[in-house]
């Protein structure tokens, strides 16, 4: 929260709008994400958070506006290009490459680089030493929170500018899901942008510095995160709160 | 009577008839009978009808053994069971033979025959026969439910003996050629007098067999702890060894087998080349791709085309070399040509249109429009063989082709091993796994898929130059889809992703059954190849889903499994992280 929001902007999106087939998704989106911010994007189902992290990754292509990576329109590139420019993805539920080993599936993360990983390799078992003990285990047999971190470690093999992450705290445990809170938070200090789409507010909001509020493909709010946890309607409409 | 689960004893009996009933009907027990195995006991067409028998009486009364519990004792309640199995499959081969006898259903049933029938009854006929129609089937469920009682060692022995005994009977006509070869044709006139195994041959093979036995248990555990030693310069001192021998044992092989078998053999490794390139596709890439047979044709007939002195276009009558480029440039373009537009799709869609590829590869060869380049339905005929100078190899010398096979296996499995431990090789098995998280990862999809089918489309292309110089001639009809299911039918079989499943797969099928229109070395299951194949497959497919020759990320798999297990218990049963935390349902939705 304390963390400077004066960078410049990493990951933009001005005024976009994608479609699937005939179907509007995303209508006139504008985010955008600054050098060492957290910033998380809330919104129920079907309000398109997963569609911008795809749009984000080429996946999905705007049919109008600009998705800038480092200030650099990525309009139809393809995905493995922007993964280059140091963009990485925790998919949601995890979605690990389960019958090959955690090692595998961590070098799979540095797919794009090349020379030596060595550091980051670790600086991923530094940060999760249980990973350490299950580098040669198939990923489909690791625990939840396990699957959690391995993920977390494929997408930082990258090191990627900017760490995008689809949901972490679907289908976790409440005390798994503080400590991923934690964990992202921890990643933000070592200096990785983190654009987290959540549907979990409350704790999205308390890590994050800015929040935007997406509602059937529109951003319906978009504030500090400060001020959304105080924004009334905020509270009312995604924070649980009756009245 | 202690522990005899009844249901599991009436399952297997039920089967023990039903196996012979099926074995008689679809005529193997008749087409098979004048192929002796074991003079004058045994013929191929009873082994067919009765092998299943013990294995059934074995398995009626196999409790199994759990963990944790006491092991049921074993008794003659064991033997019980099995002659109880083998007398209720008798009872069903009965009636069976009975209903044979009284009604004439050749119309439909073509094998129904009264000589069936005689062969039923051991030449008693109905009813007289009846009795040992019966009671030879109990005698095998009993000497299956006996084998319980014996010590595991003396179990281990006499089922190597009997199985020793029946390969050497069903290879007789390979034993006594490479006997004669070795220049011992005084010792294979006497064991295989009559086409068959002498008895008193079977049994002192069974004897040598039973004494031996136990010398070399654990042979193959100490080999593999050597070749796998955790010391890397033993180790790859050992393995070197290995290929050396290997090497050596291959091309001496074909001296020692003389010109039939070699024929086997080089057809064993057309089969494998395409094996191992439809491996990379299915079993790296994950891509079921059932028009295979599109890229054996492209290359053979490019190679025929561009060789052949009456090649119906043009006659430029290239050298077999000079062809091979060009064939594996056209292979590659078929390849990329056939991968572009089916890259996108995924599973049961893939599998469909690149059949449908293959057929539309097959017609265009075959069509009146094409058949000024390639011959229409007569083909390209008088290919000649691969000029080495000195000599030339054609199908003439089926050495020669068996040479050149090995010689491309051993480049293609060299590719298939560089590429699968490669970085592109990682990026197949991750699109396997999940094909929108590699993509995420920065893997580009589409070049790795297409670099799949092109080195795959390659190495079918290898096959086909090969195959067109070996027979001298293509035709359409060689490129049928049959062709394709039985490669992927080997690829499966042997154990997908794994380059010695592949070739396992390959001298099993290939060798031993027979391919499409070529010969293995039980050519008397020709007719029945098929049956058999897919017999195989779903017992594959029900009992050993990873294959023959399991690959080592499928038995890590296991393994890391049980290591899991293993960590858990020790814990005492208990994850970290549990889903027991309170307020559990706070982080559902917003």
């Amino acid at each position: 929260m304390s963390r400077p929001a004066d960078g410049a902007p990493v990951l933009e999106f001005r005024g976009v709008h994608t479609h699937y087939g005939p179907v509007h998704i995303l209508k006139d989106v504008d985010i955008s994400i600054r050098e060492g911010q957290i910033v998380c994007l809330l919104g129920g189902n079907a309000s398109g958070k997963t569609t911008t992290l795809k749009t984000v990754l080429g996946m999905v292509v705007p049919t109008a506006g600009d998705v800038l990576v480092g200030g650099e329109s990525v309009n139809g590139w393809r995905t493995a290009d922007i993964v280059k420019l140091g963009v990485s993805m925790v998919p949601e539920n995890r979605r690990l490459f389960k019958r090959m080993t955690v090692k595998e599936n961590l070098e799979i993360g540095a797919y794009l680089r090349s020379g030596d990983m060595s550091a980051d390799y670790d600086r991923v078992l530094e940060m999760f030493p249980r990973l350490k003990e299950r580098l040669g285990q198939r990923a489909g047999t690791l625990s939840g929170g396990e699957q959690q971190m391995a993920a977390v470690g494929r997408a930082l093999m990258a090191d990627p500018k900017v760490l995008l992450m689809d949901e972490p705290s679907m289908g976790l445990a409440p005390v798994l899901v503080a400590q991923n809170f934690e964990l992202i938070q921890q990643i933000n200090e070592a200096g990785t942008t983190v654009f987290v789409v959540e549907q979990n507010a409350n704790m999205a909001l308390s890590i994050a510095d800015y929040g935007y509020v997406l509602q059937t493909g529109r951003v319906v709010l978009a504030d500090t995160a400060a001020n959304l946890l105080a924004n009334p309607e905020m509270r009312r409409a995604y924070l649980g709160e009756s009245g | 009577m202690t522990s005899i689960d009844l249901r599991r004893m009436l399952r297997w009996g039920w089967m023990a008839g039903a196996a012979p009933v099926f074995t008689a009907a679809v005529g193997m027990l008749e087409a098979f009978d004048d192929r002796p195995l074991i003079y004058p006991v045994l013929s191929l067409g009873y082994l067919m009808l009765l092998w299943f028998l013990p294995i059934a009486g074995y398995q009626a009364s196999n409790t199994p053994v759990l963990e944790g519990m006491e092991a049921p004792p074993k008794g003659l309640h064991n033997a019980a069971a099995g002659a109880f199995a083998g007398l209720m499959g008798g009872a069903v081969l009965s009636v069976f033979t009975v209903l044979v006898n009284a009604f004439d259903m050749r119309d439909v049933f073509v094998s129904f025959s009264a000589r069936m029938v005689e062969l039923l009854t051991w030449g008693r006929g109905v009813p007289g026969g009846l009795a040992v129609t019966a009671g030879v089937p109990a005698v095998l469920g009993l000497a299956g439910g006996l084998m319980h009682l014996m010590s595991p060692s003396g179990r281990r022995r006499s089922i190597l003996a009997v199985e020793w005994v029946v390969v050497a009977a069903l290879l007789g006509q390979v034993i006594s050629q490479v006997l004669r070869q070795i220049r011992l044709e005084a010792a294979a006139d006497l064991m295989f007098t009559r086409r068959a195994l002498e008895w008193w041959a079977a049994v002192v093979l069974a004897a040598v067999v039973w004494v031996l036995a136990e010398r070399t248990k654990g042979g193959m555990g100490r080999m593999r702890e050597r070749l796998f030693a955790a010391d890397v310069g033993r180790r790859t001192r050992n393995s070197i060894w290995l290929a050396v021998l290997v090497l050596v044992f291959l091309i001496i092989l074909p001296q020692l087998l003389g010109s039939l078998l070699s024929e086997v053999l080089a057809n064993v490794g057309l089969f494998l080349l395409m094996g191992l390139g439809l491996n990379i596709v299915v079993g790296l890439a994950g891509m079921l791709d059932l028009g295979y047979v599109a890229f054996f044709a492209v290359g053979a007939y490019t190679v025929g085309v561009l060789t052949s002195p009456i090649s119906p276009r043009f006659t430029l009558e290239w050298s077999w070399w000079a062809a091979l480029p060009v064939a594996i440039v056209m292979t590659a373009l078929a390849g990329l040509l056939v991968g572009t537009p089916v890259i996108r799709m995924r599973g049961d869609y893939l599998a469909i249109v690149t059949l449908g590829f293959g057929e539309i590869v097959r017609i265009l060869f075959l069509s009146d429009w094409l058949s000024h380049t390639f011959g229409g339905a007569q083909g390209v005929q008088n290919i000649p063989g691969i000029p080495l100078g000195f000599t030339t190899v054609s199908g003439v010398g089926p050495e020669g082709v068996l040479y050149f096979a090995l010689f491309f296996v051993i480049i293609s499995a060299w590719i298939s091993w560089s590429l699968q431990e490669s970085r592109i090789g990682r990026a197949w098995t991750a699109l396997r796994e999940d094909e929108t998280v590699a993509e995420a990862m920065g893997i580009n999809i589409v070049a790795a898929k297409l670099n799949a089918f092109i080195v795959g489309a390659v190495l079918a292309g290898f096959a086909g130059a090969l195959f067109a110089a070996k027979v001298g001639s293509v035709f359409p009809s060689s490129f049928e889809l049959l062709v394709s299911i039985i490669i992927l039918v080997v690829v499966i079989v042997g154990g997908m992703g794994n380059i010695p499943g592949v070739a396992v797969g390959a001298v099993v099928l290939i060798g031993v059954l027979g391919g499409p229109n070529v010969p293995g070395l039980l050519q008397e299951f020709a007719q029945f190849k098929l049956l058999i194949y897919g017999a195989l497959l779903i017992f594959m497919m029900l009992r050993r889903p990873e294959g023959l020759v399991p690959s080592k990320r499928r038995s890590r798999e296991l393994h890391s499994h049980e290591l899991t297990q293993d960590a858990w218990l020790q814990k005492g049963g208990a994850f970290t992280g549990g889903q027991d935390g309170p307020g559990g349902g706070r982080q559902a939705e917003s």
